[in-house]
């Protein structure tokens, strides 16, 4: 295969692989949420749309970025835990159908409370990074994207170590495991929770900000979510593991897909494309990458 | 989510086809003549075809229990498939093409159903969303679908069956009244039947649907295909009678939720419960702005409007799924079920010692 | 309640409705007298499962005569459960095989289950909890659905009669079981006895030639079981249906059952009539001994 050009594949790949980290960035919060309390929620995105709005309008005002960043966290733990209070809570014991439902219609008030508040323009994000490539053997790497896969792979680590050595760690990984023997053992589930939810609004910001920086703070934000579900699809609800794996995955055959083949299809075909490589792979591993396979109990 | 599909029927009979029979009589008789333009263009054509989808879905999702996020894109189908027929086959009478688009559209929806046989869950209805991204490309990306004009728009073609024109407000709501009835009656009938039960049982519990001797794959794709030939005509009348004038954008994911929480608000499991659904879906924004326009002034602009009604949506949503998970029918029962006991009550003080029905 | 017996035409003391029997025969399984010893229902050879190297089921053998009330017992974890979901192919043992009547399966296929005969219920309830109880044991009948949803829609005559008969036959199966005054309840608001009650109905609606039935006193009190142990003995005589029970209620295990066998650890330990059983030294240590309160029918 002469006529190959592997530098510019490897370079796609790249490209693919690190806009899959942005990926498996949101897929995280997902999975943090839906580990411990079995709730597939879809306000993920419009948290990071309500995160990044609101960082990106105190900036706006003047605001010291430090200061924003402090505020906007504060915001997003209050948001958390009130999501916890007001809709979880009442809704204990209630279908896992039923709780996704309910974080959609949670989507909703917040895409609509963000951009009551703040506003419906579009507003640039300016992190400080140049987004300008530079070139490792030949292969040209952007540089905003290696910048978002860091401080992505920084948050994992983060998260692990959060997970692993604290109290609320280990409280969360217990309550992941065995709902109900955590409540036995005395676990205080409604806190945990309101953790969890604090932790995902947390990672609803960072990934806020890297995909504010890239796309605009606007309200077609909180569509990433939808980047982020074939994602989950693939690595299993349930498996930080297969969060980044299926992300990287979906990342790098999404860009590979729309550069060599997708001219046969008219291009445009990142909308759908990452869905029917998740389905495709379901069908031969139901439960994903990394998912357990339950046995059924009858 | 467990859903109260068959009642106790209350000793004071009211005959079951009472009140479908006086809605229709209205419809038919009084509307059309009472009904201005606005009651027909923006509240009355919308809630029929909004209807009919909730229908459609409701068969899938409440009955089935099987999660569909991506109802739009049958809805889509419906439109563009009614447009092509009509367009390309000479001499197609309007219905045929209207049936034959359901057709297409059950025909895609048994395909994008496929994956049900092997996921369940939320691994099924994000698949769904493969349907809703898919058709909603396809339709943009290929200009022969709308004729090559210009980004994928489609015009209604006049509206005529058997050389009686429906074209007016009046005439398209007749129209739509008629074809929405009808799939309604068709859809009543499906889940009182055997089909019916099986649906709710490989929604209940599929293992021992399975074990009981229920067909359980052909039971899921027979609740896709009916499903998505409603929801797909749903989607002619939505083109064809209330907008007159779509694109494949107007067929987006909100699209696709409107019409699960059309399901969501009305009562899952529930014929009736789509036509509640629907109508509070198409009512409540024409309320809010008025309200909002009446408490705020210039104040509440159409972007206020529009942010203030997702509010109010999502937390419409939040509210019933708290407080009446099984929807405004449940809510309407038990007002109507308290309204005939204070009947019964009246009628057995007059004679007390006759046995009941 | 009262309305049912009306339709019926009159209080329905026939349990065994003659067109059942009439079916059965014209299903080709001639209805055999008890007695015949080599007349096997239903047989397991050399059954073996593990979960993820937790042996279930270790080489199991078991053979069920026509007609009989066959009781598996063994403690918890025993794998008596899993030896059901193997029988109704929710399980795929890895090794083994299953016989029922003439054909021979190395995992049951479960779509197929009800027409091969067997229909069960489940330790844990297994209703449809939307459906009207009288729409549950309707559709135990579901198998046997021949007519296409659109003829149901129709109303064509093949599916009216279908329809008809499967609402008769759930009428009968509920007068049978006491039930008919609940008929038209939601079968998820019941309570817990009515409701396993109601799972019996659906299993006998499908006139299955084996019933297997998982644990159907579990939770019930002594007059529930009382009344189940008459039901499960009347379903076994009237309608001639070989019965394969768990149940950790010893004292009605001996008093219905014709054979049990005693599973521990996975393991088949004895097999025998109720008198064998009682005699037998291995079982008292593994199980009757150590477990006084499951004979009072405690331990659950």
């Amino acid at each position: 295969m002469s006529g190959f050009d592997w530098q510019f594949f490897v370079e796609v790949l790249i490209g693919g692989l690190l806009s899959g980290v942005m990926y498996s960035l949101v897929a995280i919060g997902f999975v943090l949420i839906y580990k411990t309390s079995g709730v597939l929620n879809f306000a993920q995105g419009a948290m990071l749309l309500f995160a990044a709005l609101t960082f990106v309008s105190l900036v706006e005002r003047g605001v010291p970025f430090a200061l924003a960043l402090i505020i906007t966290f504060a915001v997003m733990v209050v948001i958390g835990i009130a999501i916890e209070r007001v809709v979880l809570r009442p809704l204990t014991n209630r279908s896992p159908m039923t709780l996704f439902m309910a974080t959609l219609g949670l989507s909703y008030i917040l895409e609509g409370a963000a951009q009551l508040i703040w506003g419906t323009q579009v507003h640039g994000l300016d992190l400080g990074i140049d987004d300008v490539p530079f070139e490792v053997g030949g292969v040209l790497i952007s540089q905003f994207d290696l910048f978002a896969a860091a401080i992505a792979a920084a948050l994992v680590l983060f998260l692990s170590v959060f997970f692993r050595y604290t109290r609320v760690g280990l409280a969360f990984r217990a309550v992941a495991d065995d709902q109900f023997a955590a409540l036995a053992v005395g676990l205080r589930l409604p806190r945990i929770w309101a953790t969890v939810w604090a932790v995902a609004g947390l990672v609803a910001l960072v990934a806020g900000l890297l995909w504010g920086a890239r796309l605009g703070v606007q309200f077609s934000l909180s569509l990433v979510v939808l980047k982020a579900l074939p994602v989950l699809v693939l690595g299993g609800f349930d498996s930080i593991p297969g969060a980044i794996v299926g992300g990287l995955l979906i990342g790098a055959t999404e860009k590979l897909a729309e550069v060599y083949i997708g001219e046969y299809f008219g291009g445009g075909t990142e909308s759908w494309f990452a869905y029917v490589v998740a389905l495709a792979f379901l069908l031969i591993r139901p439960s994903g990458i990394f998912g357990q396979k339950l046995v059924e109990r009858v | 989510m467990t859903v109260a599909t068959f009642e106790a029927s209350a000793p004071f009979h009211i005959p079951r086809w009472l009140a479908p029979f006086v809605v229709l009589s209205f419809a038919y008789i009084a509307v059309p003549f009472i009904g201005t333009n606005y009651l027909f263009e923006a509240i009355l054509l919308p809630f029929l075809a909004l209807s009919l989808a909730g229908v459609g879905l409701n068969i899938l999702t409440g009955y089935a229990g099987q999660v569909s996020l991506g109802s739009a894109a049958f809805l889509a189908v419906g439109a563009f498939a009614a447009y092509n027929f009509n367009l390309r086959i000479e001499g197609l009478p309007l219905i045929g093409s209207i049936i034959l688009s359901g057709f297409v559209a059950a025909a895609i929806g048994i395909v994008f159903g496929l994956p049900s046989l092997r996921l369940k869950g939320f691994y099924l209805a994000v698949s769904t969303l493969a349907a809703q991204f898919f058709v909603q490309w396809a339709l943009t990306k290929f200009s022969w679908f709308s004729n090559d004009s210009a980004s994928g728009v489609i015009d209604a073609p006049s509206l005529s069956i058997a050389g009686i024109a429906f074209n007016g407000a009046v005439g398209r709501y007749i129209f739509s009244l008629t074809i929405v009835s009808l799939l309604t009656f068709f859809a009543y009938r499906l889940v009182s039947s055997q089909t019916g039960r099986n649906f709710i049982a490989v929604r209940d519990n599929e293992t021992a649907a399975r074990i009981i001797g229920v067909p359980v794959l052909k039971t899921k794709l027979i609740a896709f295909a009916i499903s998505s030939f409603i929801i797909g005509v749903a989607g002619v009348l939505w083109a064809f009678t209330y907008l007159r004038t779509v694109e494949p954008a107007g067929f987006n994911l909100d699209r696709s939720f409107q019409i699960l929480f059309i399901i969501i608000l009305g009562g899952l499991a529930s014929i009736r419960g789509a036509f509640f659904g629907a109508a509070l879906l198409v009512v409540s924004p024409l309320i809010l702005s008025r309200l909002g326009s009446f408490l705020f002034g210039d104040l509440f602009n159409s972007g206020v409007l529009d942010m203030s009604q997702r509010i109010v949506l999502g937390a419409l949503i939040i509210l019933f799924l708290i407080l009446e998970p099984d929807g405004l029918v449940s809510l309407w029962d038990r007002i109507r079920k308290r309204s005939v006991a204070r009947l019964n009550k009246r009628k057995h003080v007059g004679r007390a010692a006759q046995p009941t029905q | 309640m009262n309305s049912m017996n009306r339709v019926l035409g009159g209080p329905a003391t026939a349990y065994f409705p003659a067109d059942i029997a009439a079916e059965r025969q014209g299903l080709g399984e001639p209805v055999k007298p008890l007695s015949a010893a080599q007349d096997t229902a239903l047989g397991l050879d050399g059954i073996s499962l593990s979960f993820g190297g937790v042996v279930a089921l270790d080489n199991i053998d078991l053979a069920v005569r026509r007609g009989e009330i066959r009781a598996i017992i063994g403690p918890n974890g025993a794998g008596k459960s899993s030896l059901i979901n193997i029988i109704s192919g929710v399980y795929r043992p890895d090794r083994g095989r299953i016989t029922i009547g003439a054909d021979r399966f190395t995992s049951v296929p479960t779509q197929k289950l009800a027409r091969l005969g067997i229909a069960r219920t489940f330790q844990n309830l297994a209703l449809f909890k939307g459906l009207s109880v009288i729409d549950n044991v309707i559709s135990g009948r579901a198998y046997k659905v021949r007519s296409t949803f659109l003829a149901q829609v129709l109303g064509l005559s093949g599916s009216r009669r279908e329809e008809a008969d499967a609402r008769g036959r759930a009428a009968r199966i509920l007068e049978f079981l006491n039930l008919n005054h609940v008929s038209n309840r939601l079968a998820g608001t019941l309570p817990y006895g009515l409701q396993k009650r109601v799972e019996l109905a659906r299993a006998l609606v499908a006139e299955p030639a084996i019933l297997l039935l998982d644990e159907p006193m579990a939770g019930m009190t002594a007059s529930e079981k009382a009344e189940m142990a008459e039901f499960i003995l009347a379903a076994n005589r009237e309608y001639n249906t070989t019965i394969v029970l768990i149940e950790h209620d010893i004292g009605v295990v001996m008093e219905l059952s014709d054979r049990i066998a005693v599973l521990d650890y996975g393991r088949k330990i004895a097999d025998g009539t109720p008198e064998e059983i009682r005699a037998d030294q291995g079982v008292i240590d593994a199980y009757l001994g150590v477990a006084a309160e499951n004979i009072d029918g405690g331990g659950i």
